[in-house]
């Protein structure tokens, strides 16, 4: 009797489960409109948001969408052929993970998106990026650095500057900034974005007549403090890891009850309210490069500032506090180049939009964005340079460019 | 000599946090044979709890009060935590397959990190600042926090402290005959039931005293914080012959000291191997003596 | 003679049904829109279960606790990426270490991906030389470590699949593994789609392919457990030393099992790494291990068409029918379709959980207060219910990122709670479809 009740109960759930998510045909259909349904006979343009919003760089895809959410309140609507167009966020958890990835992109791919935008981190975007292929959608990465992202494909584009110009970028600041000629390496072991960066940082640096020290660390670490004392037993003038923020934090906070006096060097994942509330009242010297400094924009600043501080839940998902991130600029920015390519293909149709994509040029909040002919990769020649002031901020450092 | 000194020393107390963890799995397994797999998450919830209850008792209660309220509390929630996932999660299944309690505890553990994802909302938590623990002094020419080098000692403590319970007294005599043997035990009018609960209860206090010296030395909590150490301390356990908590603390401390200067080789890329290494060393040592260094000899009865 | 025909028929019906699936496979594929969920869930639910069964054919037929099953897959994977990047591709897959050590492509060898005999060719020997290179690997790790007992061998195995990951996570090796990047541009199950000249496709194939190879596999495997050998195999999960004492080699049958199971995980793996289009070892942890041990369980030790039952509801559940746990719905219009299903559903776990659980302490002592307890919380939850129906509109409570999950694990406990020995025991679907009839032909021999 147990059993059959337990039986009946299971199937009875599995087979409403079914029904109500749409038995593979509609599966959002009038229910679940996230953010407020659309009007009634409103036509709707649905983009993708391809972000973490759990795992390891779920505070980072969060600020990015935060991004998206506050232009999309900003310019709700898009006009094509004449008709007004409600354009809908439809959001998928790629969950950090490049498992979950694929079947995270298949979901946006069965809501019908015309185009999708994401991910923070390199690695689901490359994982997810042939699922969007087979359905012949458009992907614009946000802060996915990692080359082979855009690489050998024509529907993923990008708006941020990829990791070897990071990798360069770094490499030379490290040396102008610290007369580094020793620097200590320590990434992810396994983690593609990580050991790219390191690879570059490892290339440049070299050539300039640096030594460089690599080391990796398991994931799921959490004790850093041997990686940390080698690298003062090593004699490293700079520490560059560019790894993601959950780690970033253990970083930071370990080196600083260690007292270590070596800077560090990190990239834009480092970039991070997380990061920045480790580093307060240390005297960690802390160096990251991005896409975006506060003040840039003021006219943006004072909206996204305003849009955290009302919406519900954005203060959360920005850490707490409304330090403008730059992922956060770069999701705003990325949202208006969709939109300018949706008026440019002057269609909902993914192919038209993809097309179109190719000759969108857009002056965002991040500075001029435009894509190159082979990859789809965005043409970037400045990096900004920004260093923690210990008491909650960042300040400008520099900004960085490599002659070529 | 410094540098050397200074990993020995990160190496001991990573190893006496392993060891507050392995504890709870050995006694466990002593026991019911079965391997906790959510144990590892139990210790993650403790800290949790200790960021939660630190930001919601500042709102009520005096700063000097804060703290020590909090570990109290943290420490009675994990009892309490522990002792529901034995009666919810555990105490149906005692006649079932083995396998099935396995995979109840899988289970559990699935529960709650997911459970810890969706309240955190997947961002790391800082664990709070604890006075005097977190402050630093200098042993060898390198800072370090007072708790790496207070958690042998209190490891050690707290080891002896059980040893004499289990030796000395009545459930502790009622525990090893339950571990002796289930059915005759239960045939000599020992309550199995409350001697499994104890059993919960005190390795539950152990994570939870673990998880405030782990989260001390690494601030930040993250829903799979616990899955590393909790493997690594199960690795610990059957090291040191799973069952036995002498060997489980000495397999910790080894484990633990072994790893960190894994972690400092010079070699390029060796680090990748850190926790490989610590599953080699397992291996081998299993090969040699199946049942760990100090496990009882398996009978086969015919 | 009645076993020889019993056998027959069985193998006769197994085979109408293999045949009736894979053509309804192809029809669905062809007449639904293929950017369904469902096909998401079908690819990656035949992949899991050849892996689940290969997994039960060790844990539940011969009763030995590994734990290694995400290592052997992460062999398979590897393998079979290495062995079918284009050559053309090498260079830009590999670019941290400027080119594969591996000079070759097995399908370039047959004439590309673009011809059928490439593809085909190539991509099943890449295949079956995953399986090949994942049951070498057994065997070396079955030398040391079979000898060791229940948990032991767990732990041992579990660790052998950690240090493989590792090894394939380590820079010195990127010339063959590619570092801890993952190896991309393989040729995955759409590449079976049938297009025609222009690109457009004429016949979709991509989830015929791996439910073909999964039911070639999981057939070999129910020939083998139905032989002298699974026989063998069950007597050494009953009893070791009476299994022993009957002249059954213990330490051959045990590393033939091994095999033969990691066998069948590099050949799920290599699926797995076309169904995730990349190779990347650190997908490859314990905890997918632990998933498909958790699948296994549930659908029963011992039983195959458990494991691919629960495979099938599992995936479903994890990656298709709760996903509207994640986001905030707000069931707005109160004719909609939804929102009477949500009621329905919501109304029959309500009743349904309630009486379950009164009705399981009913059998204990008398604990009138946690029946009270449930039924309170029951009438609570219902009038709830009743007020959310009466006032039309509402935003369920609970619902954002991450409650999927939370949802799913809570299913898996009480399936895990109340169906101790998995959803169908040590029983084959089969069996139970046939019971009534089985009695009857039983009690017409008498």
């Amino acid at each position: 009797m147990k059993k059959f009740l337990a039986s009946v109960l299971s199937s009875a759930m599995l087979l409403g489960l079914l029904a109500s998510c749409g038995g593979g045909t509609s599966p959002s259909g009038d229910a679940s409109t996230p953010d407020g349904s659309a009007p009634a006979g409103d036509k709707v343009i649905k983009i993708g948001v391809f972000e973490p919003a759990t795992g390891d760089s779920a505070s980072g895809g969060k600020k990015e969408m935060l991004g998206m959410q506050f232009a999309n309140s900003e310019t709700p609507t898009v006009t094509v052929g004449g008709e007004e167009y409600q354009v809908q966020l439809v959001y998928a958890d790629n969950g950090s993970s490049t498992d979950k990835a694929p079947t995270a992109a298949s979901q946006l791919v069965s809501e019908g998106v015309a185009l999708v935008l994401g991910s923070y981190g390199s690695g689901v975007s490359i994982a997810a990026g042939p699922t969007f292929g087979n359905a012949g959608i458009p992907a614009i990465g946000v802060t996915c650095t990692n080359p082979n992202v855009t690489a050998g494909n024509d529907y993923y584009f990008r708006i941020c500057f990829l990791d070897p110009f990071q990798g360069t970028v770094l490499a030379n600041f490290s040396m102008d900034k610290f007369q580094a000629q020793t620097a200590y390496c320590l990434g992810e072991a396994g983690n593609e974005y990580d050991q790219g960066l390191i690879a570059f940082f490892k290339t440049a640096f070299e050539a300039a007549g640096g030594t460089v020290i690599t080391d990796s660390f398991p994931t799921n670490n959490s004790d850093f403090n041997s990686y940390l004392n080698k690298a003062k037993a090593s004699g490293a003038d700079v520490i560059f890891t560019p790894v993601s923020i959950a780690y970033a934090t253990q970083i930071i906070t370990q080196a600083a009850s260690l007292g270590l006096d070596i800077p560090f060097v990190g990239s834009d994942t480092l970039d991070d309210n997380m990061v920045l509330e480790a580093a307060k009242g240390t005297d960690i010297q802390l160096y990251v490069s991005t896409f975006y400094q506060e003040g840039g924009n003021p006219t943006f600043d004072e909206g996204v500032k305003n849009y955290i501080n009302t919406a519900s839940g954005a203060l959360e998902a920005n850490g707490g506090n409304d330090t403008v991130a730059a992922v956060t600029a770069m999701g705003y920015d990325a949202y208006y180049v969709a939109l300018e390519a949706i008026k440019a293909a002057d269609s909902v149709d993914p192919a038209a939009i993809k097309a179109a994509l190719w000759d969108v040029e857009y002056d965002g909040v991040s500075g001029h964005i435009a894509f190159d002919d082979t990859n789809g990769d965005a043409v970037r020649d400045t990096a900004y340079i920004k260093h923690s002031t210990n008491d909650g901020a960042w300040e400008l450092e520099t900004q960085q460019t490599v002659a070529e | 000599m410094e540098f050397f000194i200074s990993t020995l020393l990160f190496g001991i107390s990573v190893g006496g946090q392993y060891a507050l963890i392995a504890i709870g799995y050995t006694m466990v397994y002593g026991i019911l044979r079965l391997i906790n797999f959510a144990h590892g998450d139990v210790f993650m919830v403790a800290g949790l709890l200790g960021i939660y209850l630190n930001t919601f008792l500042a709102a009520y209660l005096p700063p000097a009060l804060v703290i020590p309220v909090m570990l109290l509390l943290v420490l009675i929630l994990t009892v309490a935590l522990g002792f529901c996932i034995e009666r919810v999660a555990y105490k149906p299944l005692r006649t079932a397959p083995r396998m099935s309690v396995m995979i109840s505890a899988i289970g559990v553990s699935y529960l709650l990190q997911n459970t810890a994802t969706y309240i955190t909302g997947g961002q790391p938590m800082i664990y709070p600042a604890i006075p005097f623990l977190s402050d630093t002094i200098t042993v060898a020419g390198t800072s370090i926090k007072w708790v790496v080098i207070l958690t042998p000692f209190l490891v050690v403590a707290l080891v002896l402290l059980l040893t004499q319970l289990i030796n000395n007294t009545k459930i502790g005599m009622a525990m090893r005959a339950v571990a002796k043997d289930f059915e005759t035990s239960q045939l000599m009018g020992i309550k199995i039931n409350s001697v499994i609960s104890t059993t919960f209860v005190i390795g539950s206090a152990l994570a939870a005293v673990g998880s405030m010296l782990y989260f001390t030395t690494y601030s930040s909590v993250v829903p799979t914080v616990g899955s590393m150490p909790g493997l690594k301390a199960f690795v610990a356990a059957v090291f040191g012959g799973i069952g036995s908590i002498p060997g489980a603390v000495i397999g910790a401390f080894l484990i633990g000291i072994c790893e960190n200067f894994v972690k400092i080789l010079p070699f390029e890329g060796a680090t990748t191997f850190v926790d490989a290494f610590t599953f080699a060393l397992l291996i081998i040592i299993l090969v040699f003596k199946p049942t760990g260094l100090f496990g009882e000899k398996a009978t086969d009865k015919v | 003679m009645t076993l020889q025909k019993k056998d027959k028929t069985g193998a006769l019906i197994g085979l109408a049904a293999a045949a009736a699936l894979l053509i309804l496979v192809v029809v669905l594929e062809n007449t639904l829109s293929p950017t369904s969920q469902l096909f998401v869930v079908l690819k990656k639910g035949a992949v899991y279960s050849l892996v689940a069964v290969s997994m039960n054919l060790l844990n539940g037929f011969t009763g030995l606790f590994s734990l290694g099953q995400a290592g052997f897959m992460l062999l398979g994977a590897y393998t079979y990426a290495i062995l079918t990047v284009p050559v053309a591709a090498k260079d830009q897959v590999y670019y941290l270490f400027g080119g594969s050590a591996v000079k070759f492509s097995l399908p370039d060898l047959f004439g590309g991906l673009n011809t059928p005999t490439g593809l085909i060719l190539g991509v099943i020997l890449a295949i079956l030389l995953a399986g090949c290179v994942a049951a070498l690997f057994a065997w070396l790790i079955g030398l040391p470590v079979l000898r060791l007992k229940s948990d032991y061998l767990a732990i041992a195995t579990l660790g052998f699949a950690e240090i493989i990951r590792a090894v394939f996570q380590w820079q010195a090796l990127g010339p063959v593994t590619n570092g801890a990047n993952m190896i991309t541009q393989i040729p995955t199950f759409n590449n079976f789609n049938i297009t025609d000249a222009n690109g457009a496709v004429i016949l979709r194939l991509s989830t015929f392919f791996p439910f073909l190879i999964a039911i070639l596999c999981i057939a070999v495997i129910v020939m083998l457990i139905n032989s002298s050998y699974g026989r063998a195999f069950k007597a050494i999960r009953e009893d070791e030393i009476a299994a022993e004492a009957m002249g059954i080699n213990l330490a051959k049958h045990k590393m033939l099992s091994f095999c033969i199971s990691s066998f069948f995980a590099g050949v799920g793996g290599a699926l797995f790494a076309m169904f995730v289009n990349n190779a990347q070892a650190k997908v490859y942890t314990s905890t997918m291990t632990y998933e498909i041990l958790l699948i296994v369980v549930i659908g029963g030790i011992g039983s195959i068409s458990g494991s691919c039952l629960a495979t099938f509801l599992y995936v479903a559940c994890a990656e298709w029918w709760l996903r509207f746990l994640d986001s905030a719905t707000t069931f707005a219009s109160p004719t909609a379709p939804n929102r009477i299903a949500f009621m329905v559903i919501f109304a029959v776990v309500v009743i349904g959980g309630s009486a379950l659980l009164i009705h399981r302490e009913r059998r204990g002592s008398n604990q009138v207060w946690k029946q009270t307890l449930v039924g309170l919380v029951a009438i609570l939850l219902l009038g709830w219910l009743a007020w959310f129906a009466a006032t039309g509109e509402l935003t369920l409570p609970l619902l954002r990122t991450g409650f999927r999950m939370v949802a799913f694990s809570i299913i898996i406990m009480v399936v895990v709670l109340f169906f101790r020995q998995g959803m169908l025991g040590d029983k084959e679907f089969s069996d139970i479809l046939f019971a009534r009839r089985r009695n009857a032909g039983k009690e017409a021999t008498k």
